[in-house]
């Protein structure tokens, strides 16, 4: 038991299939408890298949998944962010028709009760300034990053325990890449632990405390950043940084 | 100048109930792509409720809310038994369960009812007619122009206001990214539903309180109005129903009214074409829906 306790999230022997394509194939890791793991690799090696069955988004083809010791390898979306999962999907994919405040709203319907939602709101306001500016705006207006931001703090709004990201820096300006990962930093630091999927390699291994490299739906190496990022031979192979 | 009063009070009144039906379609169809062909059914449903709770010897009040509950019983119903266990189909086969959904309920009605219309005796006041500066307006087709108003406000309300509502408007952008976010899919197509079978009873309340009958069809032809409304005003815009559902109300009320009656054959044909002529012009009808949908 002495494992489950510092260990936030175990996948083992993994597979994701889409028909014919075997997008993920056998991965095992860990997530561990307090820090950030990055899921690397190049474009289609799986690093969101992989993040997405986790989430329960995407069906699990074989393999298991377990969350906070609880299998979850046929949970359904909804019931693994209710467990303590906040999902920050590729694309932000925040509701551009409602305003900036109606997407906090939605996102704490269910994670929450109304007091407390209405209290988390007020605390992501504080948190991110410009999004308190902007509460009443349609979130489409908002910017690349201010929308990322907003989906951060729709992800924490049930105030989860595991935070999966994918690719938050996509498309963002390089000043506004940084606030966001110092976002990442400092929500680790709150105790929050994160699975971080990043086409951004360099960027990812600063602020990881773990990292699995995927190429072809495989691992291809994991462990330490700072061996990662010392490995030549990798980093030219996978990493393209 | 009193004839076209009159007739626009009937075209409020005729267009508000096909506004509301086309809501109900818009709101399922937004969050789950249903087109809903038994949508009919669920009013024609809140019809014998009200219906049975007459000759139960309920007052006339009690039936017209039990009538609204019967609808909304029914849309649930109809959900959990026929559309929960297709969810992610695609259009074409929830259309088609759909039409099955339909046909069994309109036999059931003729067989378990009757199929010909069956008389509801309603106060006669509800039947009289006031006058306002020297002309006679009928009381019914007012106060269905006040319910119309009325239902819209609340559901504006519901939707602008509450988090449900907004859950909803969410849902119809992107309702994978809502079940990300820990909300059930099947309380937000419950609640689309119950809302759309409200809206449904709304009508069905209107439509028996001017007509005092009802009729295993008696869903059906105004929902089939309500469709072409939905599509005029852009499928799966809640804005587009409601204006389709008056313009398409008003259209068949003035050429009822004053068309030469050689011509009265051909006002549903009259009707469809200008629906067409907009929709040459504009194809994705006149308040079409943002497009929400992503990969």
């Amino acid at each position: 038991m002495a494992e489950a306790r510092d260990t936030i999230l175990e996948v083992d022997a993994l597979d994701v299939r889409y028909g014919p394509v075997r997008a993920v194939r056998g991965i095992s890791f860990e997530v561990a408890k307090g820090g950030i793991t990055a899921l690397l690799g190049a474009n289609g090696a799986g690093k969101s298949s992989t993040l997405m069955a986790v989430a329960g988004v995407v069906p699990v083809t074989s393999g298991r998944i377990s969350l906070f010791g609880q299998p979850t390898t046929k949970a359904t979306p909804d019931a693994i962010v209710r467990s303590g999962v906040g999902i920050c999907p590729e694309g932000r994919r925040i509701f551009a028709s409602l305003s900036v405040e109606e997407n906090l709203i939605v996102a704490g319907t269910a994670v929450a009760t109304p007091q407390v939602a209405a209290k988390r709101r007020a605390e992501m306001m504080e948190r991110f300034p410009i999004l308190g500016e902007r509460r009443r705006q349609l979130a489409g207006l908002l910017s690349g990053g201010e929308q990322q931001m907003l989906a951060v703090a729709r992800a924490l709004m049930g105030a989860p325990r595991l935070l999966l990201m994918d690719e938050p820096s996509l498309g963002l300006a390089p000043q506004m890449v940084d606030t966001i990962f110092s976002i990442v930093e400092e929500l680790q630091c709150e105790g929050i632990s994160i699975l971080l999927v990043e086409q951004n390699a360099a960027l990812a291994l600063e602020v990881a405390s773990h990292a699995v490299v995927l190429a072809n739906g495989e691992i291809a190496a994991q462990g330490a950043p700072a061996d990662l990022a010392s490995d030549d031979l990798l980093k030219s192979a996978y990493l393209a940084a | 100048m009193d004839q076209l009063v009159q007739q626009l009070i009937n075209a409020l009144s005729l267009g508000g109930i096909y506004a509301m039906l086309a809501l109900g379609l818009a709101i399922v169809f937004s969050i789950v792509r249903l087109i809903n062909f038994a949508h009919g059914e669920i009013m024609t449903f809140g019809g014998y409720g009200i219906f049975l709770s007459m000759v139960f010897g309920f007052p006339p009040v009690a039936a017209l809310c039990i009538g609204l509950g019967a609808a909304v019983v029914m849309a649930l119903a109809m959900e959990r038994a026929a559309f929960r266990v297709m969810r992610g189909a695609d259009v074409i086969s929830l259309l088609i369960t759909s039409f099955a959904v339909s046909e069994i309920l309109k036999v059931l009605f003729q067989n378990g009812i009757s199929a010909r219309p069956v008389p509801i005796s309603f106060p006669s006041a509800w039947s009289s007619s006031y006058q306002i500066g020297g002309m006679t307006i009928g009381v019914a087709p007012t106060a269905s122009i006040f319910v119309t108003i009325l239902s819209l406000g609340c559901l504006t309300f519901v939707l602008r206001r509450l988090a449900i509502g907004m859950a909803m408007r969410a849902a119809a952008e992107d309702f994978d990214m809502l079940r990300m976010l820990g909300v059930r899919a099947n309380r937000v197509v419950a609640a689309a539903f119950a809302i759309s079978g409200l809206l449904a009873g709304v009508a069905a309340v209107i439509w028996t309180a001017q007509r005092g009958s009802v009729d295993p069809m008696m869903g059906f032809f105004p929902v089939l109005k309500a469709f072409i409304a939905t599509v005029l005003g852009g499928l799966g815009s809640l804005g587009g129903a409601v204006l389709g559902g008056f313009v398409v109300g008003t259209l068949e009320v003035l050429t009822q009214a004053f068309l030469p009656d050689s011509l009265t054959p051909y006002r549903d044909a009259i009707v469809l074409s200008a629906v067409i002529a907009v929709l040459l012009v504009r194809p994705d009808g006149l308040l079409p829906a943002r497009s929400g949908t992503r990969s």
